[in-house]
């Protein structure tokens, strides 16, 4: 039943840190989550790792296990060979606090920057109709757990600092789409802003952010790429762009 | 104190980020006041994320024969008539308007053919009545009031160039105390779980909103956070808790493999058809239908399934019971010896609904066994068994404003809160118990701090809320929180769980006591550094007050009703059901008193059939017929 497991923990701060060797045992169907709980209990009681409802459903043991950004909870342990290591460090692409543990607080900033949705002025609150199929399109984003697994796989951030003050991510992208799409959201312009304000253009959809997705939510064919069409078509056909001019407050449709 | 505490001063401070704590939040901002918004997690990723199968209110878009009145009679039902009546008529009559309100905010909610929101069936409720977005929709809300927050955020941001002047979040903050002085409620004291550093917030009004108690369990779907801290926050500070020996054990959660034991099983999986076996093949919940339901349940298969087409004419399927009657008829199959391999039940959804239908209405079920379990839904069943969910019990509280009892200025709403529940809580009751309540401890807490006024917090009390937080790092007592919470596990699983008796609980009570005595010499290794056995001290400290709370009361009642099964006291009793069990706290121990329940209005009465109500009321009572 019970394996011995040989892991490798990154262990640090700020300043300085190094992967730490730990031993330790796992039983049957047991999650990366539940090894990194036992060595605390065990052997580092100090070891700092973020962790909520251990389902896969609130997004906050985002962590890399052996190189790949996943959810510790959601990480079978049986996935890996008999006698390979497991090594275990905190996302790349966000300034680590200590351990496992990293500062997020750029996904929170982007967020503040997306307009939020603006619901029509003449639609009373138990008034809307919409149907089931208009709903899911936007539905599909909205299972979005904010794990940030996207963003930091996303290349344009993760090795490039200099991109992150004008870049949102893969996250705010679809948080952008998921308005643009949604029936009733009444503010123009979306796609226009996700490229000028937000960097769009940027991604050269090598859909990375997709492969990371613990919601399988289809990132860069339903979100980004539809935007990136509709922005190109106003951008570059002369008739739309003389149509967005003159219909200006209605923007890109 | 290693450094200066960082120090703000707020309208409001609103301890926890769930649904109840952001619409509090929202609530209190619009009326014009500053707020402060605190949570041990990161902003986002409170309990109500994990609230599946959706929020109930009666907005007739299924069944048009549904109203407040209906929902009303469930509730009380489901609570076995111990609900505080005042609290479950608001929310029945209120929940309607609260979810309209996310939708003005963004919310998506799944539809019906006409374009109005969808409604599900789930157990206890007479109608379809949960709107729902799949099976995620604690999520869709959490979100939702996250975007909304923003929202405001955002306003504030273009008409004072400061987004967070009015609003702020807080995030991984876990406090330690809330602040008192003159008698009266002035702040509440903690610190930043990333570096220890210690802060006070100065505010007049204080709303809790901090969840449930769930890891006093072994076996639990509740996250870490759910260490009980809003109820022991309000016990330290002189409120009360009322009926604290009301625990739901939702009837399905994981029961295999180990690592997932206790993750939930949403109740939506029966109401979309799911037949519950034994390892004989038998469909069992036909044997444990109470008599108090009797008319309203099938008692045989061929009604039971003529129900999803048809429910005018057929009785419900047992399976639909409310959760303590399910959760207690699976205990007594598993140790009857009818359980499954891994001592469970089994649920079965594959051969009513295609694999299609199963993957769309029930996407995280199958995503959850897929990739946890190796099960596939659609084709073979599902192990499940009871998993401690809910606590009915909680800070007692004025319906109509949410104030604490017995402490100025303290507020609570969500699950902290008791009373709304009663002895159990119906599925769906949840997710709008916290809107209704969230928003009405929004505008109770407005109201207060616009008569009162600021009460400053002196430094004698601040130095002693700092004491508390640098104690684990002087002692050199050397006992471990990491096994103590266990230990507390142990206890409150084998002596406090889903079925009690009087000798067990006496034991459990000597035990809490001695893990509290021991828990005074916890040592802490590390620093302040994000440093998890020092965040567990005080989680611990909380789950002890809160376990003793349940235990105490438990003992008391000598009864069985809802969420509290006495072997020593198999039935419901009518006189036990006029009473509430109100924990104090006199900072040694809780004690226990009986207070008479709320008596029933007439005109809440007379929405009863009076035979109903003899199942659960003494004949003075119905002679009575209502206070009124």
């Amino acid at each position: 039943m019970a394996r011995t497991l040989k892991l490798r923990i990154w262990r640090g701060n700020d300043k300085d840190g190094g992967l730490q060797d730990v031993t330790v045992e796992a039983n049957n169907g047991e999650v990366v989550l539940d090894i990194i709980h036992r060595v605390q209990a065990t052997q580092m009681g100090d070891l700092a790792v973020r962790w909520n409802c251990k389902a896969g459903k609130c997004g906050s043991c985002s962590m890399e296990i052996n190189g790949k950004p996943r959810l510790a909870c959601m990480t079978q342990v049986s996935a890996y060979g008999e006698d390979e290591v497991i090594t275990i460090t905190p996302l790349r692409a966000f300034p680590v606090i200590k351990d496992l543990v990293t500062d997020v607080s750029f996904n929170y900033k982007k967020a503040m920057e997306v307009r939020a949705y603006e619901h029509p002025t003449d639609l009373a609150p138990g008034e809307a109709r919409m149907q089931q199929v208009d709903v899911e399109r936007s539905q599909e984003f909205r299972k979005c757990i904010e794990c940030f697994l996207c963003q930091d796989t996303c290349h344009v951030i993760r090795d490039h600092e200099e991109n992150k003050k004008s870049f949102a991510g893969p996250r705010f992208f679809i948080r952008i789409a998921e308005l643009d799409m949604h029936p009733l959201d009444t503010l123009r312009n979306r796609k226009q802003s996700a490229q000028e304000e937000h960097g769009l253009g940027m991604c050269n959809i090598t859909k990375c952010c997709t492969e990371v997705c613990p919601e399988h939510i289809r990132i860069t064919d339903n979100a980004i790429i539809p935007m990136k069409e509709r922005v190109v078509d106003v951008k570059y056909d002369p008739l739309r762009w003389l149509g967005s001019v003159i219909r200006k407050r209605e923007g890109i449709l | 104190m290693t450094q200066q505490a960082e120090r703000y001063k707020y309208d409001i401070v609103v301890i926890g980020a769930g649904g109840a704590g952001l619409r509090a939040a929202v609530e209190a901002r619009e009326a014009g006041l500053s707020v402060a918004i605190v949570c041990k997690s990161l902003f986002g990723k409170a309990h109500t994320v994990m609230a599946e199968g959706g929020a109930a209110a009666s907005m007739g878009n299924v069944n048009e024969k549904d109203n407040w009145m209906v929902h009303f009679r469930d509730t009380m039902r489901g609570g076995k008539f111990l609900n505080h009546y005042r609290m479950a008529e608001l929310h029945a009559k209120e929940a309607p308007d609260r979810i309209w309100e996310l939708e003005t905010w963004g919310a998506l909610f799944d539809r019906t053919k006409e374009g109005k929101i969808s409604q599900r069936n789930f157990g206890g409720h007479e109608y379809p009545r949960l709107a729902h977005v799949g099976d995620r929709t604690g999520l869709e809300l959490i979100r939702t009031m996250q975007q909304r927050i923003v929202a405001l955020q955002q306003r504030d941001g273009r008409d004072t160039g400061d987004t967070e002047k009015m609003i702020k979040v807080f995030a991984e903050v876990t406090i330690t105390e809330i602040l008192k002085e003159n008698g009266k409620v002035a702040g509440a004291y903690g610190y930043r779980r990333e570096n220890g550093q210690e802060i006070v917030f100065e505010a007049p009004a204080v709303v809790i909103a901090t969840g449930g108690v769930g890891k006093t369990f072994k076996i639990t779907s509740n996250s870490w956070e759910g260490t009980g801290d809003g109820h022991a926050l309000a016990l330290k500070a002189g409120a009360n808790l009322v009926d604290m020996e009301f625990l739901q054990f939702h009837p399905t959660g994981m029961v295999w493999p180990l690592s997932v034991k206790g993750i939930l099983v949403t109740e939506s999986v029966r109401g979309e058809g799911g037949i519950l076996t034994n390892n004989l093949g038998e469909r069992f919940m036909f044997k444990y239908i109470p008599d108090v339901f009797k008319d309203k349940y099938a008692d045989n298969e061929a009604e039971a399934d003529r129900w999803y087409v048809d429910q005018d004419n057929n009785r419900r399927p047992p399976e639909l019971l409310p959760r303590d009657e399910v959760a207690r008829a699976i205990n007594s199959e598993v140790k009857a010896g009818r359980g499954t391999e891994h001592g469970g039940v089994f649920l079965d959804v594959s051969k009513r609904l295609s694999a299609e239908v199963i993957k769309k209405r029930l996407p995280s079920m199958w995503h959850q066994f897929y990739e946890l379990a190796g099960v596939d839904i659609t084709k073979e069943a599902m192990e499940v068994g009871p998993t401690c969910h809910y606590v009915m019990g909680g800070v007692e509280v004025d319906p109509d404003s949410a104030a604490a009892v017995g402490v100025d200025g303290l507020f609570a709403a969500g699950e902290v809160a008791g009373g709304m529940h009663g002895s159990n809580r119906l599925g769906g009751n949840s997710l709008t118990d916290l809107l209704v309540f969230g928003r009405r401890a929004g505008m109770g807490a407005v109201e207060y701090v616009k008569s009162h006024g600021a009460n400053p917090v002196s430094d004698a009390t601040i130095e002693k809320a700092a004491a508390k937080i640098a104690a684990p790092f002087v002692s050199t007592g050397g006992e471990n929180a990491y096994t103590l919470h266990t230990e507390l596990q142990e206890v409150t699983h084998n002596l406090v769980g889903i079925i009690r008796t009087g000798a067990e609980l006496s034991e459990a009570i000597v035990k809490i006591a001695e893990l509290r005595k021991r828990s005074a010499h916890i040592s802490v290794t590390g620093d302040r550094m994000f440093n998890p056995g020092f965040h567990l001290v005080f989680d611990l400290d909380n789950m002890l007050l809160v376990a003793e709370s349940t235990a105490k009361s438990a003992l008391a009642r000598e009864e069985s009703r809802g969420g509290h099964t006495r072997d020593d006291f198999p039935g419901m009793n009518s006189i036990w059901r006029q009473v509430n069990h109100i924990s104090s706290f006199d900072g040694n121990q809780v004690n226990i008193k009986a207070q008479p329940l709320p008596v029933l209005p007439k005109e809440l009465f007379d929405l009863f059939d009076v035979h109903e109500l003899e199942k659960y009321m003494t004949p003075q009572e119905i002679a009575k017929g209502g206070s009124n």
